[in-house]
């Protein structure tokens, strides 16, 4: 569904990954970890046909990637609307039904149901008809997602959606994308810095570092002498208390710690 | 307005300099092509405001009115006419302004680095234009000119122009407004919606130039629709309310100042800044009474 083949990005000098392969089922869950730098969201980018690779493919659905997939479903970093935009709740989801046609929207039942039916799904319904701004960070988020979903994805792409949320509206807003890609059957490319929140829905992890990759379970990767081997350097994995922290793994804008 | 200033002193009575409604009716008639050029541009900065505040471009409206009043001022000097002019100068603000500052900070640098150039060379051929005086501060204040029918006609078409613009673009402008990236992953252009934005917006600040005069455009073009936004948010209700907002104050404030020797801007922003001042009173009563009545009846839900 997703067919990533020997992709690799630079930037100038800098490569940022390169021979990068691995193939994603359809309805597959893969977290993307690594550190600040390491091009997770980059990765991102490029299957949104935002940026070019420098060599390689990428391929969604059988085809190129290309600019403006509406098959793909984009969740972005928590960004809290701002006063001035014109939109309840529910509006933002209608974005994603039809937002990238031309003209007014005309009154439609159709897309009134359509709308109605997420913000059911996301649990957003008890605050459908309430400005977007005047919602928590967590609410907002959930609309993200429901906005995703508005246009019955078949992949869907988070760029750290639970960033500076709370652990108990990032608990909620990972439960619902994977509890919406069981249902509805689309795969999910999850970028984040810590895997913790999702770490018992997703299938693979792809870690990212020092231009180079490991794919596979949770179990297979995030292992003391696997990502040793990746940085090239001694990094400690613990587990405690059913959560994982990478210990070691520093770059240029990192401190000693960081959860994996 | 020098010379209305000077009336105001040698009246015996301020007040009637303010208001005086005697022969008002023929005055009506006499300016009915104002009125509706009034209407119209109300119409259209209620309209366009509402894009203005959600990409929170409030600041580049000031830039580029700045420009276009350079541009009227080089149109006045040169022979070639105001109109021409100050949409001249609109359109190569707002396109500037939309190329150079694609991010928020950028922009900001560049609309203040514009800014006194504008108003710069606008004063310098100002000083150099030898006719009539009176023509003269009109284009930064304001001027109740009666509109002839040629120049109607010539507002309307603009007007015409961006009211179909905003109307054709709506969706992805919106959606492009309020996040770009995602808009862009569902395959809105972005890049080409926000230059057809600052093209549409620098031609409805070339027309609000004309009647309200540069430095006094924000009243037509982002208070109604900041006071719009105070009281309600759903995206129908703010663009019908702020056009409503910006037809009262600009009808409102031709048909007061008829009646006087002033220029209509003071009486338009009046009547703007009051709209806003009782909107925000409304909107945080109702915060208020929302905050102690739980989620359902939160501030300005519709």
């Amino acid at each position: 569904m997703l067919s990533v083949r020997d992709a690799a990005v630079r930037l100038g000098e800098r490569t940022l990954w390169s021979g990068l392969s691995f193939d994603m089922a359809p309805g597959e869950f893969i977290a993307v970890l690594g550190a600040n730098g390491s091009g997770k969201t980059t990765l991102l980018t490029t299957v949104l046909g935002q940026r070019p690779l420098t060599s390689g493919s990428i391929r969604v659905l059988g085809s190129p990637v290309r600019r403006g997939n509406r098959r793909i479903g984009y969740v972005p970093q928590q960004k809290l609307a701002d006063a001035g935009t014109p939109l309840r709740a529910r509006d933002l989801v209608a974005l994603g039904v039809d937002g990238h046609r031309w003209g007014v929207p005309l009154p439609s039942r159709e897309r009134r149901a359509i709308v109605d039916g997420i913000l059911r799904d996301v649990g957003a319904t008890g605050y459908a008809r309430a400005r977007l701004s005047a919602l928590s960070g967590g609410e907002q988020q959930r609309l993200r997602v429901g906005q995703a979903l508005a246009g019955d994805p078949a992949l869907v792409l988070c760029d750290e959606p639970l960033l500076s949320l709370d652990l108990a509206h990032q608990r909620g807003v990972s439960e619902l994308i994977h509890r919406e890609r069981r249902r509805r059957g689309f795969g999910v490319l999850f970028v984040t810095h810590d895997v913790n929140p999702i770490l018992d829905m997703v299938d693979r992890v792809l870690y990212l570092a020092g231009g180079r990759f490991r794919i596979g379970t949770p179990d297979e990767v995030l292992q003391s002498d696997v990502l040793s081997d990746l940085y090239g350097a001694h990094i400690d994995v613990i587990r405690v208390g059913g959560r994982v922290v990478v210990v070691g793994a520093t770059d240029s804008s990192h401190h000693d710690e960081e959860p994996a | 307005m020098i010379d209305s200033l000077a009336h105001l002193v040698s009246d015996d009575s301020l007040w009637s300099s303010l208001f005086d409604f005697s022969n008002y009716g023929e005055l009506v008639v006499l300016l009915k092509n104002s009125i509706i050029a009034g209407a119209i541009l109300g119409i259209v900065g209620g309209l366009i405001g509402v894009f203005v505040m959600a990409r929170d471009m409030a600041f580049a409206v000031h830039g580029i009115s700045e420009l276009s009043f350079a541009g009227a001022s080089a149109g006045l000097l040169f022979g070639v006419g105001v109109v021409p002019g100050a949409i001249g100068g609109s359109l190569v603000a707002a396109i500037l302004i939309g190329v150079l500052g694609v991010r928020a900070r950028d922009r900001n640098s560049i609309i203040a680095v514009l800014m006194p150039f504008g108003l710069g060379l606008g004063i310098l051929c100002l000083a150099l234009y030898t006719g009539r005086a009176s023509n003269k501060f009109g284009l930064l204040t304001g001027q109740i000119v009666a509109v002839d029918d040629p120049r109607l006609g010539s507002l309307l078409a603009v007007c015409a122009i961006v009211i179909a613009g905003l109307l054709v673009a709506w969706r992805p402008l919106l959606f492009a407004s309020t996040d770009a990236q995602v808009a862009a992953g569902r395959g809105v252009p972005t890049a080409g919606v926000s230059l057809l934005f600052m093209v549409l917006l620098g031609l409805a600040v070339a027309v609000s130039v004309q009647i309200v005069g540069s430095l006094l455009v924000l009243s037509i073009l982002v208070t109604p629709a900041a006071a719009a936004l105070r009281v309600a948010s759903s995206p129908v209700v703010v663009p019908v309310l702020s056009m409503a907002f910006g037809v009262v104050s600009v009808v409102g404030g031709i048909l007061v100042a008829l009646g006087t020797s002033i220029p209509i801007s003071p009486y338009v922003t009046t009547i703007s800044f009051l709209i806003y001042l009782v909107c925000r009173i409304v909107g945080e009563v109702r915060e208020r009474r929302g905050s102690a009545g739980g989620r359902r009846a939160r501030p300005a839900v519709h």
